[in-house]
């Protein structure tokens, strides 16, 4: 049976694409270790379905400023993927890649716009990886798109998109514990044939 | 100093007196706050896409910018607004990553700016389009709109 809508998924496909989300999530933290030359732990990430409200408030309120990093995927699977990454990441980022002590996510400079659509790149395509490898499926992306500002300015285009098929949201939240605890938000937008595309491939359409 | 009534992506409220509404960082959104200086009758919705044919199954009206202001509308006269002395102020509609090709923001001005002309009822006043986010206050007392943004400052409209 097709699904038609995210919340329609059951729990047993919510637990394979939360098992990719995990495979993904390692890859990640490792890229993100070797970019950082630190050492990054992992938590077992959550993969929640969530309405759209609710993840401007898992991001500190429609207002906190945050950095979305937009890429859309095309090929087997289309959609949008939308990493956010907070205040404290970003400024981790800047210290350990730039060596820049006074950022500000209001004002950011070419080179930290190019550096965190490079970081947006590198998560992006370690968690499609993971997928593409599990389904046999080929995802291309989109270069990365940036925007900082209000959380739920930001997330006005994932909610444009997801307006036109549900309320819902596909969210992977990692958290990554090196120096700091840093949380990073994996959102993906995949269009519902991509979704049953993916089922079926992984047997659990 | 009154009530302050947060309105949703997706919803709207109508308040009255010395009460205020506030939506929350739009982004390609629109926020439209509609007034009747007289009767102190102040309504905002918060509009998510242009038209309501992109979602046929949604029955959400308050979504789309061709149901909601109709509906606002008529919410605003039961408690004794007039279509005539109704007066907007319209703000949102941003691109936030440019280079996205839905052009949301876009389509949503060209609804909003639309539909309100089809109502019969004028823009004094707006704030739309560029790349950045806002966020609406608006207080029933005296129409006034606070528009505030990240990086851009705020200012009334």
């Amino acid at each position: 049976m097709d699904t038609t809508k995210i919340e329609n998924l059951n729990s047993f496909q919510l637990d394979v694409l939360r098992e990719i989300g995990n495979i993904g999530a390692g890859s990640a933290a490792t890229a993100l270790a070797s970019m950082l030359s630190d050492k990054i732990m992992m938590d077992v990430p959550v993969l929640r379905i969530i309405n759209l409200d609710e993840v401007t408030s898992s991001l500190g309120g429609p207002e906190n400023p945050v950095v979305g990093i937009s890429l859309s995927m095309s090929g087997d699977v289309t959609g949008l993927l939308m990493f956010i990454i907070e205040k404290k990441f970003f400024e981790l980022l800047s210290r350990s890649l730039l060596n820049h002590e006074n950022q500000s996510l209001e004002n950011l400079t070419e080179m930290e716009t190019s550096m965190l659509m490079e970081v947006g790149n590198i998560l992006a395509g370690s968690y499609l990886n993971a997928l593409a490898q599990m389904t046999g499926l080929k995802i291309s992306l989109s270069p990365p798109d940036l925007c900082a500002d209000m959380a739920g300015a930001v997330m006005s285009l994932p909610a444009a998109m997801f307006g036109m098929i549900g309320d819902k949201a596909l969210m992977i939240q990692e958290d990554f514990i090196g120096e700091d605890h840093i949380t990073s938000h994996l959102i993906m937008v995949p269009e519902i044939d991509s979704l049953n595309n993916i089922l079926k491939r992984l047997g659990v359409a | 100093m009154g009530n302050l009534v947060t309105v949703g992506i997706s919803d709207m409220k109508i308040v009255t007196g010395d009460d205020m509404l506030i939506t929350y960082a739009l982004g390609s959104c629109i926020g439209t706050c509609l007034y009747d200086s007289v009767t102190g009758v102040m309504g905002l919705s918060h509009i998510l896409l242009p038209q309501s044919s992109l979602c046929p199954t949604d029955r959400n009206i308050q979504k789309f910018a061709d149901t909601a202001l109709k509906q606002l509308v008529l919410d605003m006269r039961a408690k004794g607004a007039a279509v005539g002395r109704i007066t907007a102020k319209i703000a949102g509609g941003a691109q936030m990553f440019l280079n996205n090709s839905l052009k949301i923001g876009e389509r949503n001005i060209e609804a909003v700016t639309n539909e309100l002309k089809i109502l019969g009822i004028k823009i004094i006043a707006s704030d739309v389009g560029a790349d950045y986010g806002r966020t609406m206050h608006c207080h029933a007392t005296d129409g006034k709109v606070l528009i505030k943004s990240m990086s851009k400052g705020s200012r009334f409209i």
